[in-house]
């Protein structure tokens, strides 16, 4: 129960998106998800072990770990990738209600119950806005939390008990950051994914509509 | 811990459930469970070799952690999570007990059995109405009291929901009054505030679910009180109607989340 769970939900979603929705969980599962299985408990896992402060005192090195990362990277970024996919879910709902209400009735009422149309579209629609909006949260918690995407190899910290400012330096610093850009990178091809996405089924039923109005017009 | 077992008990329980109990299910797999085996477990792995404190006293250190945190958070929380949980089984058992009873009807060749074959009676969902209302909603109270009771044991045992760095202790064998430093503090106080969050959103959909529930009982009620009032000897064909589209509005959303299926 883990991972797995994730990529079922979203494969579930996956039968009821337009093309860019299906590139969207295409970068989800292999620039994000796998990423994450593969860095984050290799790169972050001795993330408190290997954080050294250049003092004796007890208790120094653990506040100031705690001061800097209130939230370790590893985190936020799980649950970033969790609260991103779950919008999806409300389409699924939808096309759930959908069928049975088709059950229901004992007719088709729906040309296909997991066509892009009349409400559906609507809770498509809302579901892309929550995705890209959620997505831009996180991204502005992660620049307030760490105070910008950088991982610094060194920070001075004088917080109670350290005696005076003391020198810490974090573990793999590098590494780290490159990881951490490529997340930055990959949240905003989704964020740009997304509003395509939106761009593109507000263009094609706007202009379905119009063609309607224009034929029933001239009729 | 193997979560995946208590995913597929649920998973079968959710056919018969109504779109609140749908609702529930999908809050407790995606944001309890999952961040649960995600993340917190992870915050909470080194919470004993972390916890620091200001003496070379040997046994202090030991004696200071089990004092503040008899019972860890996480398994706190998965026994919160179990318990929470297996009322379900309740409805399991009676759904279970009302399939064995139509096989044995079948078998016997009963006139009144509606059913085709078996594999029919497998499939089918059951109405909650009847003895199986009465199981539902019973489970749905029982989540609720221990949801209830663990959240004011959280409460109890760590004196509120928030975690803090530095922690003084004086048990034996400590000589004195000694500082202790917990690891990660903050990230703890997140995800303890998240956990309970997601906790009051999941009581306060139970008793959404129990709301309307009883509301559908009592309308029942007393659409068949009137009913016997005006017409006593026929069904109304009216109400037929309307109750089956209160089904269909209550009940939606069948096959909800793909691994939630029986």
């Amino acid at each position: 129960m883990s991972w797995g769970f994730l990529r079922d939900l979203l494969s579930g979603a996956n039968k009821y998106s337009t093309g860019i929705g299906r590139i969207w969980v295409a970068v989800v599962f292999l620039f994000r998800l796998l990423l994450y299985i593969l860095a984050a408990e290799d790169i972050w896992g001795d993330e408190h072990d290997e954080f050294e402060c250049n003092i004796q005192q007890p208790g120094c090195e653990n506040v100031c770990f705690d001061h800097f990362f209130p939230i370790s990277h590893t985190r936020l970024w799980a649950l970033q990738l969790i609260v991103v996919s779950t919008p999806s879910l409300l389409v699924v709902f939808h096309v759930a209600y959908r069928e049975n209400r088709e059950k229901h009735h004992g007719q088709k009422l729906y040309l296909r119950p997991g066509k892009i149309d009349g409400s559906l579209l609507c809770t498509y629609l809302i579901s892309l806005i929550l995705k890209a909006g959620l997505e831009v949260v996180f991204l502005l918690l992660f620049y307030r939390l760490h105070n910008g995407f950088a991982v610094p190899r060194l920070v001075k910290c004088d917080i109670r008990p350290c005696p005076d400012t003391v020198d810490c330096y974090i573990a793999k610093a590098t590494e780290k950051m490159i990881f951490l850009c490529f997340l930055v990178a990959t949240s905003c091809l989704c964020i740009v994914l997304n509003l395509s996405e939106l761009s593109y089924l507000i263009c094609k039923h706007s202009k379905k509509r119009y063609l309607k109005r224009y034929t029933q017009k001239h009729e | 811990m193997d979560w995946g077992a208590l995913h597929t008990v649920l998973g079968g329980v959710n056919k018969h459930s109504t779109s609140i109990g749908k609702i529930w299910l999908t809050v407790l797999f995606i944001f309890r469970i999952m961040i649960l085996v995600v993340a917190a477990e992870k915050v909470w792995g080194d919470e004993q070799d972390d916890f620091v404190c200001n003496t070379l006293q040997p046994g202090c250190k030991n004696v200071c952690y089990d004092h503040f945190f008899p019972i860890s958070h996480i398994r706190l929380w998965a026994l919160q999570l179990i318990f929470v949980s297996t009322p379900a089984l309740l409805v399991a058992m009676h759904v279970a007990y009302r399939r064995h009873e139509k096989k044995r009807q079948f078998r016997k060749g009963d006139q009144k059995c509606e059913y085709k074959d078996i594999e029919e009676i497998r499939k089918q969902r059951f109405h909650i109405e009847g003895s199986l209302w009465w199981t539902y909603t019973s489970s749905i109270f029982f989540r609720l009291v221990f949801e209830a009771v663990f959240m004011y044991a959280f409460y109890f045992m760590y004196d509120g929901f928030r975690m803090p760095r530095l922690m003084k202790c004086n048990a034996w064998p400590c000589p004195n009054t000694v500082d202790c430093f917990v690891s990660r503090p903050t990230e703890k106080t997140v995800f303890t505030i998240f956990m309970i969050a997601v906790s009051s959103i999941c009581i306060l959909l139970n008793v959404a679910e129990l709301c309307y529930l009883l509301t559908k009982f009592f309308l029942r009620r007393s659409k068949k009180a009137a009913n016997k009032k005006q017409h006593p000897n026929h069904e109304n064909k009216e109400e037929t109607k309307q109750n089956e589209m209160n089904e269909l509005i209550s009940d939606s959303c069948q096959n909800t989340v793909i691994g939630f299926s029986s």
